[in-house]
Formats: C-alpha cells, sequence, structure tokens
C-alpha cells in the first residue's frame, strides 16, 4: 500500500457554493454556499446535517459530478495542486482513475463482468498482474462476506446488500489520496459494516484522507477526527 | 447563472489524438454544423448526444472524411498526416480512412456488402491496405471476427442472412482489423433489441478496456452513452451546447436542451 505523508493538507475547500438552474421551472434551487474546510492526510471527517441540507451534494461536487457556481477545491496530488473545481475534464478523469475514489450505495454493475474481475480492475489498471490482483480481490470479497460461489458470478443479479459488498470491495481495494464516503453501509449487514470499519482504519493509517456521510454514524466513530456540520445557508467546521 | 470557467489540462501529459476546429458546414439553407469543436484525447470514449437533425451524425462523417465543410480544419495525431486532414485529396482520405479509422454505421447497409461472404467483408479492408496473401486475410478476417464475438461457423455466410446484432458484429470486425487509431459509431445499437443491444455494448465496451481503442460514439439514447463514454457534447441545431464528464452532464445539465433530454429519459 502507498503511504501519504500524514499531516499533509490533501484538500483545502474556500468559498465554495452550488445551487441548481432549473430551466423547464425558471427557478434556482439553493444547496450550500460558503463552504470552508481543510482536509489532511489521514483525517476523517464526519458530515453532519439535517436531511437535504446538501451532504451529498457537498460531496458530489468535490467529484465534479456537480458543476459548483463559486469557491475553489484545492486538491494536492504528488506534483502540485489544482483547483477541482475548475479543472479540465480529462484531469478530472485522470484523478479519478489514480487519486480521488467515491463510494456510494450504489454498484455500477456491468453485464458479463464476473464479480472478482470488477473488484481486481483497479488493481490490473495500476499495473498489477492479473494473478496477483485477482487474488487480492478473492481475498476481499472473502473479507466482505461475499460467498465464494458468488465470486465468478455476475453482480449484476445479485441482491442488493451483496452488490454493495462488491461495490466496497473494488473501491477499497486501492488507497485513493483522497475518499468521498457517501452512505457507504446503508444496505449493509452488521458483518460487512464492521469488514468495511476495519478497512477505513487501514486506509487512514496509510494516510488516505477521507470526507463521508454515513447512515450509522457510530459505525466509524473511533475514526473521526473532526465533524462538518452542513447548516442551512452556512457551515461551521466544528473540532471535536 | 454563472459558472466558473474550466481550464486546459494541466495533469494529462499526452496529446490529444483528434483535434476539430470551428467546422461549419451548410446544405443548401440548412445549417448542419455551426462552429463545432472537438478534442478527442488517446484511450478515451467520446459520446456525442442530440436529437434527430442536431448535426451529430454529420459532425461523424466530417471525423470519417465522408464529406469536406465549408469551414474548419481537422487533425489525427498521426505521423504520417500532419495538417488539416480536409486538405487532403481523394485518394489520400481513402489510404487514410483504410488504415486508420474504423466506422460502424446504424444501417449495415452502408458499411458492408449484403450478398458477400462476412469474413469477405472483414477481408476487403485488409486487402485495401494491401494485403495479399489468402491465409494471412482469412486468419486475420477470423480474428477480427473473433474479438467482435461473431459466432464463427457462420463466417462465411452474406450478412444479408445474418441477424441485425451479427450484422453489427461483422461491421465492427471490419472496423477494428487494421487496429485503427480512431473508431467511430453511429448509433451502432439503434433497431436492435434491448437484450442484443447490452451484448454488442459490452463487446465494444470489451474492446475498449482490452485495447484502449479511441472511439466516438454518436447515439440519441442516452443509456448508450452513460454506458460507453467518457466525456459527452451535447449537439443541438448544428451547435455544441454542452460539453463535459458523463455523470457531470447527466446529473447536472446545465443547458435547458440537456435538462430537457435528461429529464425526458424514462
Amino acid at each position: 500500500m502507498p503511504n501519504f505523508e500524514r499531516g499533509s493538507v490533501v484538500l483545502q475547500v474556500d468559498g465554495l457554493a452550488k445551487s441548481f438552474r432549473m430551466h423547464h421551472l425558471g427557478q434556482n434551487l439553493h444547496a450550500f454556499d460558503h463552504v470552508s474546510f481543510t482536509l489532511r492526510a489521514g483525517e476523517f471527517l464526519l458530515l453532519k446535517g439535517p436531511n437535504g441540507v446538501g451532504k451529498s451534494t457537498l460531496l458530489r461536487t468535490i467529484y465534479r459530478s456537480y458543476l459548483p457556481q463559486a469557491g475553489q477545491v484545492w486538491f494536492s496530488h504528488g506534483a502540485g495542486r489544482i483547483d477541482l473545481a475548475r479543472a479540465a475534464d480529462v484531469d478530472i478523469a485522470l484523478l479519478r482513475r489514480r487519486e480521488i475514489g467515491f463510494v456510494t450505495q450504489f454498484l455500477i454493475a456491468r453485464p458479463r463482468v464476473a464479480a472478482e474481475d470488477i473488484v481486481a480492475e483497479p488493481l490490473r489498471k495500476a499495473g498489477m498482474s492479473a494473478a496477483e490482483a485477482l487474488d487480492q480481490a478473492r481475498h476481499w470479497l472473502a473479507t466482505f462476506g461475499v460467498k465464494r460461489d458468488l465470486w465468478r458470478a455476475y453482480p449484476t443479479s445479485f441482491s442488493g446488500g451483496e452488490q454493495q459488498k462488491v461495490n466496497l470491495a473494488r473501491a477499497l481495494i486501492l488507497p485513493p489520496r483522497l475518499l468521498l464516503l457517501d452512505e457507504p453501509t446503508a444496505s449493509l449487514d452488521v458483518g460487512a459494516r464492521a469488514a468495511m470499519v476495519a478497512r477505513l482504519a487501514d486506509l487512514k493509517a496509510v494516510g488516505v484522507a477521507m470526507i463521508g456521510v454515513f447512515h450509522h454514524p457510530g459505525d466509524v466513530a473511533a475514526l473521526v477526527d473532526r465533524d462538518l456540520v452542513l447548516m442551512a445557508k452556512e457551515v461551521d467546521d466544528v473540532a471535536v | 447563472m454563472i459558472l466558473l470557467e474550466r481550464l486546459a489540462p494541466e495533469l494529462l501529459t499526452a496529446a490529444p489524438l483528434l483535434v476539430m476546429r470551428h467546422v461549419s458546414k451548410r446544405y443548401g439553407p440548412v445549417v448542419a454544423l455551426e462552429d463545432v469543436s472537438a478534442t478527442v484525447w488517446p484511450g478515451e470514449v467520446l459520446g456525442i448526444v442530440g436529437e434527430s437533425g442536431s448535426g451529430k451524425s454529420t459532425l461523424l462523417r466530417m471525423m470519417n472524411l465522408e464529406d469536406t465543410p465549408d469551414a474548419g480544419d481537422y487533425t489525427l495525431a498521426l505521423p504520417e498526416v500532419p495538417g488539416n486532414l480536409f486538405a487532403l485529396d481523394r485518394f489520400a482520405r481513402r489510404q487514410l480512412c483504410a488504415r486508420r479509422i474504423g466506422i460502424v454505421y446504424q444501417n449495415p447497409h452502408q458499411g458492408l456488402l449484403m450478398g458477400h461472404s462476412s469474413s469477405g467483408n472483414v477481408a476487403e479492408r485488409l486487402l485495401m491496405a494491401g494485403e495479399r496473401r489468402f491465409a494471412t486475410l482469412r486468419a486475420r478476417a477470423r480474428d477480427a471476427l473473433d474479438v467482435s464475438e461473431f459466432p464463427l461457423n457462420r463466417m462465411d455466410d452474406p450478412p444479408r442472412l445474418l441477424s441485425g446484432g451479427m450484422q453489427q458484429r461483422v461491421q465492427l470486425a471490419k472496423a477494428i482489423a487494421l487496429e485503427p487509431a480512431l473508431l467511430l459509431l453511429d448509433e451502432p445499437t439503434t433497431g436492435l433489441d434491448v437484450s442484443v443491444q447490452a451484448l454488442v455494448l459490452d463487446t465494444l465496451k470489451r474492446l475498449q478496456r482490452d485495447r484502449a481503442i479511441t472511439m466516438v460514439i454518436v447515439s440519441h439514447d442516452l443509456g448508450v452513452i452513460r454506458t460507453m463514454a467518457d466525456r459527452v457534447m451535447v449537439m443541438r441545431r448544428g451547435r455544441v451546447v454542452e460539453e463535459g464528464l458523463v455523470d457531470q452532464v447527466f446529473q447536472d445539465p446545465q443547458h435547458p436542451y440537456t435538462q430537457e433530454l435528461v429529464h425526458a429519459k424514462l
């Protein structure tokens, strides 16, 4: 596993704002504004706030699935920093392959690709041999509690919970510099939740910076360094 | 509503494979393309969506050098053809297309000789590129058909006796037989049954994953674009109205037309 320099700034968000223009209604839907915070390597930030306040929206804006209206999202990669709010699409695509992970509660299953191949893919893309990648993929499928006879099956036919285990195994197999977690435990059983928390602890130990929204925040309480409370119209960075 | 202006690539060091700049084309009074620019990087899949008459297929035909625009230029980062490809004569265009650009049309009649054998259709592309040995032709046609997941026991049947899905696989085999630098797909699965469509898309995805072929895919079907593309351009009335990462354009569309398109999807 790589080791990211603990304590170095990974993400610096300044005055970030997002609203949605709904042309058919002639209206703007406000999500958040003036969001500022700093995240360092090995830190775990828990996003809190009432339903609908924009927690998932904030994660998606950092990941650039949403385009912000104002502010900067400075991401420090190995060789400098780049503003994710303005970076070229191809640079964002590159960072998503190598440096920034996003885990949601939804698996994008592809037809006719076996569970173990889906999980091994990030390692293959990073240059690992097929045999070694498959070996690790099977290890993580087992760790998250996917039964052995499902490893070679296509997850398109799996239940929601089993799909989510495959999703997590894939998303967490290769430590990214920055990991965004959007309710990753929503459809998981207790055993898989415990396996995920243990994996997040490993990632934290090697310096992965994490921001997450959790359905059961109690699961990750031991990992959380700070809460980021998103309130209607503003955000406060609170030390625990 | 103001949006932040996007920067030029800083991290990606590779040069683009395809650059098209300020391309405009009229057919009589009809504006087919109006100041269209596009850039495609090696190994990526660019999707182009839009309704009928938006100019998306015209743009693809320009990329395949089937037509010349009124204005604009087009370069591919290939050593043998520096400079504007629209300036090439017909012979040079044919050579370039045969060797370096593959295309799959919606209508197989456009890309195939329907009465000749499927293997012969694929071999024709190799013949154009100068291969003359029969055994080599047949072996390479067979490989290309196999990679396209075409049932080899039918490789000598003419396309007119094949199902729509199989005809598309023959087109695909012909398109990739020479390992093109650029693969163009014009509504490759439109008109196929949904289950067949999924299988053809899966073959394309597999090819993309294993060979990192640079692709441009045109479709009016957002699901096809979502499955296949990394980035997408939205076209309307000959213009590009919006461009971005696929997840961003579909989850946070900016232009009124794109919002309509995304919301109209089932």
